[in-house]
């Protein structure tokens, strides 16, 4: 459904990502780890066209997204939760939702897509008036998530949805993934927090510095030696 | 009531009617700052060529005043349009003090073809509006008018940002540009669109000018820096701040000119905002960052 054939991408001079080559089937979960630095934001930001790949290709479900502007690939069914969850801070928890709905398919169907987002987070539907800036990190957190899934996207792309949050919040958060995937949309998730990451995916890739080290399934990582010792302290 | 308390209430009330198209200008010029990131230094020049609009259409070619003024209005929509995309798009990623001197530039280039195409004479539409006398004192009916216009346009503007999608849009923009693809906004759509509703402001603006001053091409010197002062006070990008703001230096130029004279007035409001730079630099109702 998803795939990046030996992508290259970076900032001005700089190289961030060498050959990377990746792949998510529909339903998938899939987990991306690897170390601070190793352009895991990077390839989430390639993905949904932030930034464009210098080289290779990066195929959803037929089309070639290197030709489609980043404004058009939400459209497609791609929706990404940026690293540091990125609200609106000085609009309302309901604004930014609303902003997450801002293609044309999702206004047609706004207020079913928040009935559902209200749903899954009904801390949210208390806070609806609430300025998002205010908010505290976990429920920013769900903010992020519900307005990434208010454009009824056939893939989320979540960049380290644990990272700053206290460890009963982050145990919510995995939680929330393995509820997300199993109502049938397609994950893509940047982590941290490997041991937690590697209970919910179904296959993982090992990032170190811009290439894939690794990958294989979440058993296999998580029982191969050199990842338990860099990344689950074992 | 003594003769100068009613003076003085005509005053506050004529600082009030005046502070409206005040208001209506610093949003225009909020709105484009806050969204855009670039502040239009030759904002009352497009005024200027607004109120040359309304007074061909309406007294030289002798439109009804409901074609005449949806036309003007227009007119500065596209200009504003055209000032971006002529103008700002090229230079959005440059340096500031380069922005600053470009839309210098056009307020030069926009005082220059006014001369050289309208010629330096005092025009106005020649409508004589009344005079009202509600209790002692006597209100001008163009002002009210104009005042009464101002409000319903910032209102129309307040439900734009507030209740579209379009509107929601171009507020999240000045809070978090980089991810506006995210959401599937393109942003040089909304840059184009708020430069529109930027000029179409200025038009509505000229069309309530032109009902109580003269236009000539030199025009928007009178009350471009008073714009300026305002939206600087009010918090470059702050349309709240603008709006309050609006209203000080309107009461200030009208009842210090009560004093003195009217050019004491506007000596006042230079004073008074110069004290205030020291004392609040942020502006009004800065936020803390
Ligand atoms: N906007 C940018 N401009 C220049 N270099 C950047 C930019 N963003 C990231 N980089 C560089 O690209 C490399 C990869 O960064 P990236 O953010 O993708 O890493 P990451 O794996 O997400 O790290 P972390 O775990 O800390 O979030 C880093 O060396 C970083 O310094
Ligand atoms: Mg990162």
């Amino acid at each position: 459904m998803l795939q990046l054939n030996a992508v290259d991408a970076g900032y001005g001079g700089f190289r961030a990502l060498f050959g990377v080559s990746l792949e998510v089937r529909l339903g998938e979960a899939v987990g991306v780890i690897g170390p601070n630095g190793a352009g895991k934001t990077t390839l989430m930001r390639v993905i949904s066209g932030l930034i464009r790949p210098r080289a290779g290709t990066i195929t959803w479900e037929g089309t070639d997204l290197a030709s489609v502007p980043a404004h058009r690939i939400v459209e497609l069914g791609i929706a990404h939760v940026p690293e540091n969850r990125r609200l609106f801070p000085r609009m309302t928890v309901e604004e930014n939702l609303r902003m997450g709905a801002f293609i044309p398919s999702a206004r047609a169907r706004f207020a079913e897509r928040l009935d559902f987002v209200y749903d899954l987070f009904p801390r949210m539907k208390e806070r609806r008036s609430q300025l998002a800036g205010t908010m505290s990190g976990g429920e920013q957190q769900m903010c992020a998530i519900g307005r990434a899934l208010m454009s009824s996207p056939k893939i989320l792309l979540m960049d380290e949805p644990s990272a700053g949050l206290a460890p009963v919040i982050v145990q919510q958060v995995f939680e929330l993934v393995k509820r997300i995937r199993e109502s049938g949309l397609t994950v893509l998730i940047v982590e941290q927090n490997v041991q937690q990451v590697l209970r919910v995916v179904d296959r993982a890739y090992l990032l170190d510095a811009g290439s894939i080290r690794m990958s294989g399934t979440a058993a296999e990582l998580a029982a191969n030696e050199s990842v338990r010792e860099a990344y689950l302290g074992i | 009531m003594g003769i100068f308390d009613i003076f003085l209430l005509e005053a506050v009330v004529n600082g009030l009617l005046l502070g409206g198209v005040l208001a209506l200008l610093a949003l225009g010029l909020n709105l484009i700052f806050g969204v855009i990131d670039v502040v239009w230094i030759c904002y009352a020049e497009l005024v200027m060529i607004g109120m040359y609009a309304i007074y061909y259409f309406a007294s030289a070619y002798g439109w009804p005043l409901w074609l005449a003024v949806p036309a003007a209005i227009a007119v500065v929509a596209v200009l504003g349009v055209l000032l971006h995309v002529l103008v700002i798009s090229p230079l959005l990623g440059a340096e500031p003090i380069n922005q600053l001197l470009a839309t210098g530039g056009v307020l030069f280039f926009l005082q220059s073809f006014a001369t050289v195409a309208f010629g330096i004479e005092f025009r106005n539409l020649g409508l004589r509006l009344p005079v009202i006398e509600v209790g002692d004192i006597f209100i001008s009916y163009a002002r009210l008018l104009a005042f009464g216009c101002a409000l319903a346009g910032m209102l129309a503007v307040w439900l734009f940002l507030s209740r579209t999608y379009t509107g929601t849009a171009i507020r999240a923009i000045s809070q978090d540009r980089q991810i506006m693809a995210l959401m599937g906004v393109d942003t040089r759509r909304i840059y184009l669109i708020t430069s529109a509703v930027g000029g179409g402001l200025a038009g509505l603006a000229a069309c309530l000018l032109v009902l109580q001053y003269d236009v000539h091409p030199f025009v928007g010197l009178s009350f471009g820096p008073i714009i300026f002062m305002i939206c600087v006070m009010g918090g470059l990008g702050n349309m709240l701040g603008g709006f309050i703001a609006a209203f000080i230096f309107a009461e200030l130029i009208s009842v210090g000119g009560l004093f003195l004279d009217l050019e004491w007035g506007y000596v006042f409001a230079f004073v008074f905002f110069i004290a205030m730079m020291f004392v609040r630099p942020e502006g009004l109702l800065a936020r803390r960052s």
